[in-house]
Order: structure tokens, then sequence, then C-alpha cells
């Protein structure tokens, strides 16, 4: 997918994706010579519909996770469908949650949550931080496109 | 007059979303994790109701009681019955940073299964708008598919038997998933009416370029009369593996599982 400023005859760069939390999407894009912005809109149909396909607009900012289209999109799933272990194989670490953190977190359907857990965790370790807090969630959420967890 | 606009190829510079790119690297995911597989085999027919799950665990048994490293992948998504049939029993499945460990089953048989990840009794439903779902459901459901290729630890295996729903569906979707159709083992049932049905998924898979690798006739000796099972055979120049009875005793399975290994 690729926009064109027609005026410049120039490609507009990807910007910023935002999730609306009411199963829209829209993306910006930027021509990089009048600094124009044009806005992607997608209904919850099309939004659906690209992310069935286990892509992500604008690219990926978190590697993929195991059964990610599984979790994420399937609506009757166990509450202990998954036990996540931290880590690689056999490594048990990570950074500490501050209550309203585990708070937040445990609003996350449990089928879906530990995949949930390890995004923000990895997040902590990439940035050196050892308690994750609301803020840094908020921070994450923005960073990584994760507007829908 | 009507704008001079370039077309997706003449713009050179990088598409920032890399969907092409990102498909590309879930294929790359799933020849990964399989490469320590020796075979994938898929059991196919083109009718329900013919045993095609009873016959994929019986054989992955028997398989596995021969000595091989074998895994279950359940592809009927809507139906799942694999687990039980391999006496599964749910347990949460641990999850690391690149893979989802497989449940084990009788026999030492490794499976996922959409049935160990819903509610007790619960279909297959999917988050997102209801209305036009057919627009989206079937994607999801090919997504569904490759994660069960690629994000489970299968490890090292001699076969990794693909249990397929009624249809054809998913033999096309692993066509588009694996660098080229899985070999098929074809399950029918002695009657006319399967015989016809079955035809046309095995006329469908050869001309996708799968090889078809025999036909198992289930349930003979029963109430279902016919030759389904050797009018296939001939017709389609395969073997016919084993003629199944109603109530087939393990040697049943161990001759089916010798003659897979060495069809001729």
């Amino acid at each position: 997918m690729k926009f064109l400023c027609v005026e410049c005859d120039k490609q507009m760069v990807f910007e910023e994706r935002q999730l609306p939390g009411d199963g829209t999407l829209a993306a910006a894009f930027k021509c990089p010579a009048c600094g124009r912005v044009v806005g992607l809109l997608t209904n919850p149909m099309e939004t659906q519909l690209v992310a069935s396909l286990g892509v992500v607009i604008g690219g990926r900012t978190v590697p993929a996770q195991p059964l990610e289209t599984v979790r994420g999109m399937v609506a009757t799933g166990r509450d202990d469908a998954f036990d996540e272990v931290s880590g690689q194989r056999g490594a048990v670490s990570g950074p500490t949650w501050s209550a309203e953190a585990q708070e937040r977190l445990s609003r996350v359907p449990s089928f879906v949550r530990g995949m949930v857990k390890r995004i923000y965790a990895d997040y902590a370790k990439q940035h050196g931080i050892g308690e994750i807090t609301a803020a840094v969630m908020d921070t994450a959420r923005a960073e990584l496109g994760l507007e829908g967890m | 007059m009507p704008l001079n606009l370039r077309t997706y190829h003449e713009l050179v510079g990088a598409d920032r979303s890399g969907l092409p790119e990102q498909i590309g690297a879930q294929r790359r995911r799933v020849a990964e994790r399989l490469a320590g597989v020796g075979r994938l085999v898929a059991v196919m027919s083109g009718k329900g109701g013919v045993g095609k799950s009873f016959v994929t665990a019986h054989l992955a048994r028997a398989l596995a009681r021969g000595g091989r490293a074998v895994g279950v992948l359940d592809a009927d998504l809507n139906g799942p019955t694999i687990p039980r049939l391999l006496e599964v029993r749910h347990a949460p499945r641990t999850t690391h940073s690149d893979a989802v460990e497989p449940a084990i089953g009788v026999d030492g048989v490794k499976c996922i299964s959409m049935d160990l990840l819903l509610q007790d009794g619960a279909p297959l439903a999917f988050r997102g708008p209801q209305t036009e779902s057919f627009v989206w459901r079937g994607a999801l459901e090919a997504a569904a598919l490759r994660e069960f290729l690629g994000d489970v630890a299968w490890g090292t295996l001699d076969t990794l038997l693909l249990d397929l729903p009624p249809g054809l569906q998913r033999i096309h979707e692993l066509g588009d998933l694996l660098s080229a159709p899985p070999p098929v083992l074809t399950v029918t049932i002695p009657t006319p009416e399967s015989r016809d049905a079955v035809r046309r998924a095995m006329r469908d898979a050869r001309e996708r370029g799968a090889p078809l690798l025999g036909i198992v006739e289930n349930m003979v000796d029963g109430q279902f009369a016919g030759t389904a099972g050797a009018d296939l055979a001939a017709e389609f120049g395969v073997p016919l593996l084993a003629r199944i009875p109603w109530h087939p005793t393990p040697d049943a399975w161990d001759q089916l599982a010798q003659r897979l290994r060495s069809p001729a």
C-alpha cells in the first residue's frame, strides 16, 4: 500500500496509526515535499480483513508472538489455555508490576493476557525499566502502536 | 482530463507497511518451524463423516508405536476431535517467546488443536464485526492454520499428520502456506456417494500438485456397501493402502502405518 501526493508527484510516507477502539483504523501519510498529510480511514470490516491476514499497516513494531492471531481474535478461548513462560526457554526473569499496572493488566481478557504481558515486559527490558507502571504502559502502547491493548 | 497518476510499481520508495514482506516473514516462519519435520501428510476426504480424524489419530499412534516421532495438527478448526481421540487432557499450553508447546497424547503423539484452546462446548467465534463476516472469517481461519504450523514447537518429527476438515479449503490454504502442497492420504467409505465426493477432492488435490499417497477405505464390512476404495485407487493409479473394518484391531493400524512408510 503506497500513497502518492499527486500535486508533488511524490510518494507519501507513513506517519502514524491509530485504533480508536470502535473497530476502525486511522493511518496518516505525509508528503515529504509539501508536508500535506492525508488520512487512511478503514471501516470495521476492512480493519478486520487486514487484521485477519496477520499484517500491520505501518509495519510491525514488535515481533510476531506465538499464536498471535488466534489469541488476539478468538472470542471463545479458554481462560487457562496458555501458561506463559518469561523470556527464552528456561529463563525466568522480568520487571515488576505496580499495583495499578497489574489492575490494568487484569482487565485484558485472560486468553490473550499472557501475550500482552510479555510485550510490555519485553518493552521494559529493552528500555532498562525495572517496574512497569500505568505510565510505562501508556508510553509503550503509544510507541509500539498497541492501541487495542 | 484524467490525472496522470503513477502506478504502485512506479513508486520505488520503500513501502513502510511492507505488507508483502510481512507475508513473506510469515511463510519463512512456517518453513523454519517445519525444517525438523521429515514428512508432512495431509489426511483428506471430500466428504464428511468418513472417519478422517479417527484414521489420523490411529495412524499416528501406530507410527509412534513403531518408533517414529509423530505429530498431529488438527486442521478442523470448527469441529476439532483429535485431542479426544489421542486422549489428551486439557492443560494450559506452555508458551515461550517464540513458540507454544504441543500437547502430548497416548503413545507420545504430539498434537495441536483448536479444541485445546476453546471453552468447553463453545464454537470457534472471532472478535470483530459480525456483519459480512464471510469476508474475513476464511482469512482468519487460514491465519490460525498458519500459526498452528509455524508457532508450535514441533521439534524433530518423522511425520506430521494434518487432519483436514471436509471440503477443499484447507488443502488450498496449505498449498499457499507451504512451498508445495503436502502429500495427501485420502479417506473414503465404501459407498458410491462417498466415491463421487472424494473423487472431486482427489482431482482437485492432484491438479494443485499434491502427491496422492493412496486410499484408506474406512468402515468396511458394515452397513456401507460399495467399492469406493478400489474404484478410486484404480482411477487415480494409487494404492488402496488399507480397508479398515468397523472394529479395527491395532494390527490394522500397524499395517497401514507400515504401508504408508513403504507404499510400494
